[in-house]
């Protein structure tokens, strides 16, 4: 019998750390039965954790979740006892497990099943066969190259750029010296898509960059890591040490004349990094301003070698391509979008984590079927995706089908996973401003349309929620918008205006209100409500009262309260406190 | 007020010994600073630019770019309050509001007494448990502004005791 703790981040952010240490020190006191405690990275059901796999010798799974350190004693009983049902109550819902099994897993394979942490345990999950059978049976470079193209495999990180293309690029430039990057700085506020992939399966990250080195003949290999991501650096520097050990990294691989060295760097944080040629400068210890186009990284990249860059999901599903053939992932998905996509689902959604579809599958399909829909029942509102390049996609755009084309169409763009899920109290004003407040910090500076478009469109938003909107705003911001299109030089700047220029597009009552009624229909910007007490409905429970940071709340015990609005700051305390319903926002 | 030890510029040696003489170390140097100084001492970014041959504007303007580096010294808890945006939508502001009332601190800023620094960063990546924030390597999910509250109160009555110990 094998117990596994999700050990993920977003696990053991949740207490998997100490469940784990229980489990472990009764283990270690008595072990009749021979029960291996292990660990693995993230199963992608966040909302579940800490989550405990009980697998029985047969192979069985009985998952536990929302696991705490007190239930160890249990899961130690039932497994001593043989009596699994005990387990029952900690047990995942039939309902819950429709999160897993409506999705179709290729980068994510291995996420949640394997220990990240082991060479073997990816070997025996049939790890570096891709490359061993590239090396073994003699493929070319073209082969390789033309399975990735069969396979229609466009670049997971947010443009969609043919992998292929990038690949045969890079391969045919001049040049002895040539570098495959990788570009895990996954910057976009709301995705998380590609920590996950590092910290559950690093190996199949560095079988595809190999793949990838092969490919254009590369001889070195790094990974750009947000340093906000320490498990993920410190889980692939270990796969690095065991995969150079078994001789799949470093000279002569799998004894062919293929040699490959792959190492990390630490970015120190910075949104503009995202974009390749900004990386590439990042790489080379300067401030990270983007580059001017062409030259490609292509032709002259990293120390103006010829280079090729992909992001961390595109490089995962690499060796299942090999694998299973190009025709197999050209099977999944539509006519220009090939295969599946991975999307860090957020926000006000019932079954938030890490969901992985055939492209074709619909938002309401993603949001709805495997997320369960909105948390307390509230109202759909909208889904962002695409972060701060992308935009809000309204309830009427609900059956939109995951594609390129077609998510572009909405004003959105696929972006690079993020799907931020907001309900009828997510005002979209104020996203808009949060987006632009974003790139607005993140902007390099080198543009003078990005670095001043982006704080002009600030302010009029600033404004606009303040409730001091003015008459020829919404204009104003559609001009900047594309200015700012047309004269930034790289895709922070060109795209920075999508989350308003969407927010026009379909939100533009809410914007209205705020401008000419000053009013906030959603009841989230501040200056624009105040909060109030229905005598109605209110008990007199004092809770409000006690939870009131001012004191603005006044009233007997078991009488209606009151709020006195010239004391009251607008924190919402009263409202998360009120078990009755009875403060009101307007 | 706190006052600031004397830095001892040998403790960076082994790290410009290492990398001062490989070209695009800058970086690696700086983040190498911060692990060692807990920021990045004006002196310090003096002795590295004359190690390594590098213009001090080259160096300040590399250390001001990054979210990471700090020219100033932070107190003893990091408070990194994220401002994703599922934490945005989860209410992170209510949870800004609460540190800021609580610890009488804004972002970027320390307290008197050098216990908390608070800095607003980038997404965390823990979307599913929103709103997070992440204290020295430990992080905290699904805050409300009241648990906020606690879990800083209980770090700095921890401090207490361990100084009420000595």
């Amino acid at each position: 019998m094998r117990i596994i703790v999700g050990e993920g981040s977003c696990g053991l952010a949740a207490g998997a750390g100490a469940v784990h240490t229980q489990l472990e020190a009764l283990i270690a006191q008595d072990n009749p039965r021979g029960v291996q405690l292990g660990i693995t990275g993230c199963i992608g059901m966040c909302f579940l954790e800490p989550i405990v796999d009980v697998y029985e010798d047969d192979g069985t799974l009985h998952r536990l979740v929302r696991v705490q350190a007190k239930d160890a004693q249990t899961i130690y009983d039932a497994v001593m006892g043989g009596n699994l049902e005990l387990l029952g109550k900690l047990a995942i819902t039939p309902e819950d497990e429709q999160f897993l099994s409506k999705q179709t897993r290729v980068a994510l394979r291995n996420c949640g099943i394997i220990d990240p942490e082991s060479i073997d345990d990816y070997l025996a999950h049939g790890g570096y066969q891709a490359i061993t059978k590239i090396l073994e049976t003699g493929m070319s470079q073209e082969d390789v190259i033309q399975q990735i193209d069969v396979a229609g495999l466009r670049g997971r990180g947010g443009a969609g750029f043919s992998t292929a293309f990038k690949w045969r690029a890079a391969r045919d430039s001049q040049g002895e010296q040539k570098y495959l990057i990788c570009n895990a700085d996954e910057g976009d506020p709301g995705a998380f898509m590609d920590r996950a992939v590092i910290e559950g399966d690093p190996h199949s990250l560095i079988e595809g960059m190999l793949i990838g080195a092969y490919s254009i003949g590369a001889s070195e290999a790094i990974v750009y890591v947000r340093a906000e991501y320490p498990l993920a650096i410190i889980r692939l520097r270990k796969a690095i040490e065991d995969a150079t050990a078994r001789g799949y990294l470093g000279e002569h691989i799998c004894g062919s004349d293929f040699s490959c060295t792959l190492r990390i760097k630490a970015g120190a944080g910075a949104f503009v990094c995202g974009e390749e040629t900004a990386l590439i400068e990042s790489l080379e210890g300067k401030r990270g301003m983007p580059r001017l186009k062409p030259p490609f990284p292509a032709q002259a990249g990293y120390w103006l070698k010829p280079s090729n860059i992909n992001n961390v999901e595109t490089y995962a599903n690499v060796a299942w391509i090999v694998s299973h053939g190009g025709e197999a992932f050209a099977a999944m998905g539509t006519e220009n979008s090939k295969g599946t996509k991975v999307f860090a689902l957020s926000g006000k959604i019932a079954r938030g984590g890490l969901v992985e579809v055939p492209m074709g599958t619909t938002l309401r399909e993603v949001i709805f079927d495997i997320g369960g829909g909105i948390r307390s029942g509230k109202e759909f509102k909208a889904v962002q995706l695409g972060g701060p390049s992308g935009g809000c996609v309204p309830a009427s755009k609900l059956d939109t089908v995951i594609d390129y084309n077609e998510l572009a169409a909405t004003g959105a763009i696929m972006g690079s996973g993020g799907m931020v899920v907001m309900d009828e109290t997510t005002c979209m004003v104020s996203m808009a401003r949060f987006f632009l407040d974003f790139t607005a910090k993140e902007s390099c500076g080198k543009c003078v349309h990005c670095r001043l478009g982006t704080k002009r469109m600030l302010e009029i938003l600033d404004r606009i929620v303040a409730g001091k909107g003015e008459q020829g705003d919404i204009e104003k911001l559609e001009d900047l918008c594309y200015a700012i299109k047309d004269g930034a030089l790289c895709g922070l700047g060109q795209t920075a205006p999508n989350p308003v220029l969407t927010t026009i597009r379909y939100f533009r009552d809410e914007l209205e209100a705020h401008i000419d009624e000053h009013r906030c229909p959603a009841g989230e910007c501040r200056d624009l409500i105040s909060y109030s007490i229905d005598k109605t409905v209110c008990v007199g429970c004092t809770a409000c009262a006690r939870q009131c940071p001012v004191g603005a709340i006044s009233g007997e015990r078991k009488s209606p309260h009151e709020i006195d609005p010239a004391l009251c700051i607008k924190c919402g305390n009263c409202k998360t406190a009120c078990r009755f319903g009875a403060v009101k926002v307007a | 007020m706190r006052t600031l030890a004397p830095v001892d510029l040998s403790l960076i040696e082994p790290a410009l010994d290492a990398y001062a003489d490989i070209p695009g170390s800058l970086i690696t140097i700086l983040q190498e600073t911060q692990e060692t100084y807990g920021y990045l001492p004006m002196s310090v970014m003096e002795h590295i630019a004359e190690r390594t041959h590098t213009p001090i504007a080259t160096i300040v303007g590399v250390a001001t770019f990054y979210a990471q580096f700090r020219l100033e010294p932070v107190g003893k808890h990091l408070i990194m309050l994220c401002q994703g945006t599922a934490c945005h939508v989860n209410g992170s502001q209510l949870i800004s509001a609460a540190v800021t009332d609580e610890l009488g601190i804004e972002d970027g800023q320390t307290t008197e007494d050098g216990l908390f620094s608070l800095k607003h960063v980038a997404c965390l990546g823990c979307c599913s448990l929103s709103p997070v924030m992440m204290i020295d390597d430990r992080t905290y999910g699904s805050l409300t502004p009241d648990k906020a509250r606690k879990i800083l109160r209980e770090l700095a009555a921890e401090d207490g005791e361990g100084d009420e110990a000595k």
